[in-house]
């Protein structure tokens, strides 16, 4: 019988397999950041353990760091300790580390990309939830919590039961007006939060198979938000375009050879998944979130929904203390919801390409009255190349603010914040309540919304902004 | 790890579904070099409300939390774990769980068992109607018993047997893998070259 592409990258990274125990996986490349690796560390010292292969682990300071003054020591002192914490263990440890000020640093799902550490047929991990934005390459890539940190560190496995196959066949092509983003929180809203657990889910399809690599890396990044296990889409040309001349890219001969294996990871046309689900993505318009979960959302054209047109009861509860937290009132139009700040960036659409459709959209505007935006690039390379390409000067001429990188205000826990009743549109990955500030409420949306609703003030598409003058 | 056989527990009825681990322990609290310390923020920004079930005796005291579906849910940070179990909770019920959250659990010695939406349900009126009333969740048997008499309620929870026995025997999962290390090397002998090195 054949396979599909997820159980051809695990079946050749079992090291061993042994009836009622779970698979022991090899671990190709292993991640760190500050937050979650601390205790790890401290775990192999008590125990007098060394990290098995510091060559196939990569540190990066991302979470708690601020976007700005960065020629400054981190104000806050909890944060520094942490992150001189994980600049004394990498040392210790023989860890390669990209720290604050270095030309590599940057959020640890855009760097690996970017540096072409992240390939085709790998299984990659993280302490952090997030790390399903790598399969876009089509490997196997999924967070991890911080003892399976401490035990990738120590024997460069990790003890993982075979998940459940899932594809999801996204049927059409996606309009001119959506994205990849609109793509997948459309999925989310239609499968709601538990809809993926216990699967690792292949993205396919020919509106899949025309997206770039930055687009999949946003759908494969929001895997975790449906509860998938990971997510993966078959590697191709576009993928072998974007890693070939990377720093860590295979060069020569191993190119070829590593291409020859990487045209070998597609699922087979008898591969059985368990399950399959179908989105057609010619119906996609842009999408955006209402309530306090990532599966709570509507198109734009839509209103808040009633919490009583809800048949579960749970569905229905959770709605109701949605509106109450989000202090939103049932049948508002969504384009009618004022916001006070726009964030663009995170791991979800803090890449290049996000930053350039950000700069095109907002060029020659300017940023509503008594609303801000926030553009954070994904790394410090993303900042440079759009600088060189004079989007940072295009962002600040209408109004934005331009900043360093970081996860910044994705989750709150560096000084880039809402303050309680704050209203936020944003191209990150979670709307939890006070996930970026305390009080603070998120809409989540695409980088296209996102500018269309900072130059308006409300929630809006690039359709509802106004024609200008001599274009 | 401590060995986890059986564990009897105030319990408390938490009335939410999808209590992602940004609620569990928000983000600033993640900054903390250490494993013990979160007690003060598990569920710090609902705990801010008096009537918060957790603000409530004899509900302070519980050991036995039971949820409703998708617990977990979100980012993978371990604190949660650490939240609850700093707290003093053994046992967390819920009909759903997050993947990640579930494996941690089974690394830090939380037991998360899975037992029926209905069983939850039947807890959380039984637990309402009788504040203080413990909760009994057996590893050995896997199962989990509340009240007395024809109300009793009884009934069996999922966990997978490998998470099982390593809780029952409260062993280190790292010293398990090690006692393969030569499984490990010859994996690594037969690695392609053209596989990247971040040194």
């Amino acid at each position: 019988m054949g396979r599909t592409l997820a159980e051809k990258v695990w079946d050749d990274h079992v090291v061993r397999s042994h009836e009622g125990e779970p698979d022991l996986l090899f671990i190709d490349l292993h991640l760190i950041h500050e937050v979650t690796s601390p205790q790890a560390f401290d775990g192999l010292r008590l125990a007098g353990r060394q990290v098995r292969r510091p060559d196939l682990t990569l540190a990066t300071e991302d979470h708690n760091i601020p976007t700005t003054d960065l020629d400054k020591p981190i104000a806050d002192i909890v944060s520094r300790t942490q992150v001189e914490t994980l600049r004394r263990n990498a040392e210790e440890f023989g860890v390669r580390l990209h720290p604050m000020g270095d030309i590599d640093q940057g959020i640890v799902h855009v760097v690996g990309p970017q540096l072409g550490l992240t390939q085709p047929g790998m299984t990659i991990v993280c302490g952090d939830s997030h790390t399903a934005t790598h399969g876009a390459f089509g490997s196997i890539a999924f967070g991890i919590g911080t003892s399976e940190v401490e035990h990738v560190l120590a024997t460069q496995t990790l003890s993982q039961a075979k998940p459940k196959m899932m594809a999801v066949e996204v049927t059409g092509e996606l309009p001119p007006d959506a994205t990849a983003k609109d793509l997948i929180l459309a999925l989310i809203a239609q499968e709601t939060t538990g809809g993926g657990q216990g699967y690792i889910v292949e993205y396919r399809g020919e509106a899949i198979r025309k997206l770039s690599m930055e687009a999949r890396m946003t759908i494969c990044n929001m895997s975790i938000e449906w509860g998938a296990k990971a997510g993966l889409i078959a590697p191709d040309q576009t993928t072998y375009d974007y890693l070939q001349g990377r720093p860590n890219a295979p060069k020569g001969a191993e190119w070829d050879a590593a291409v020859a294996y990487w045209d070998t990871l597609v699922s087979d046309d008898d591969a059985q998944f368990d399950k399959v689900v179908t989105i057609d993505a010619s119906t996609v318009a842009p999408f955006v979130t209402w309530g306090t979960n990532p599966g709570q959302g509507v198109p734009l054209s839509a209103s808040v929904p009633d919490p009583e047109s809800f048949d579960d009861p749970i569905q229905r509860e959770a709605a109701q203390k949605a509106l109450t937290y989000m202090g939103l009132t049932a049948g508002t139009p969504m384009r009618d919801i004022k916001v006070d700040t726009v964030f663009i960036g995170s791991c979800t659409n803090g890449r290049i390409e996000d930053l350039r459709v950000a700069a095109k959209l907002i060029e020659g505007r300017k940023v509503a009255e008594d609303t801000r935006i926030l553009v954070v690039p994904g790394s410090v390379r993303v900042r440079l190349q759009a600088e060189e390409e004079g989007l940072d000067v295009i962002f600040k001429e209408a109004g934005a603010e331009w900043r360093g990188a970081g996860c910044s205000m994705c989750l709150g826990m560096n000084p880039d914040q809402l303050t309680p009743g704050e209203r936020s549109a944003s191209t990150s990955n979670r709307n939890f309540e006070g996930r970026q500030g305390k009080g603070g409420r998120t809409h989540l949306v695409s980088p296209d919304v996102a500018v269309a609703t900072g130059v308006l003030g409300h929630l809006a598409s690039p359709a509802d902004l106004p024609e200008m003058a001599g274009v | 790890m401590e060995k986890f056989t059986s564990h009897t527990g105030v319990g408390i009825p938490l009335r939410r579904s999808n209590v992602d681990t940004d609620q569990i322990i928000p983000a600033h609290w993640l900054k903390k070099v250490t494993r013990d310390g979160f007690e003060d923020g598990l569920f710090e920004a609902w705990r801010k409300d008096p009537d918060f079930i957790l603000n409530k005796s004899p509900y302070d005291r519980a050991t036995v939390l039971v949820a409703g579906p998708d617990f977990g849910t979100g980012s993978s940070r371990e604190h949660a774990v650490w939240a609850l179990q700093n707290y003093g909770f053994k046992v967390v019920l819920s009909s759903r769980f997050a993947d990640i959250f579930r494996g941690n659990s089974g690394k830090s010695g939380l037991l998360a068992a899975q037992v029926d939406d209905k069983v939850i349900q039947r807890l959380w009126e039984y637990l309402e109607s009788n504040p203080g009333a413990t909760v009994t969740v057996d590893l050995e048997s896997r199962t989990v018993k509340a009240g007395e008499g024809v109300d009793a309620i009884e009934d069996s929870f999922t966990i997978d047997d490998y998470t099982r026995w390593r809780l029952l025997e409260g062993l280190d999962d790292v010293g398990i893998t090690l006692s393969h290390a030569d499984d490990i090397a010859a994996y690594e002998a037969g690695r392609p070259s053209f596989k990247p090195a971040t040194l």
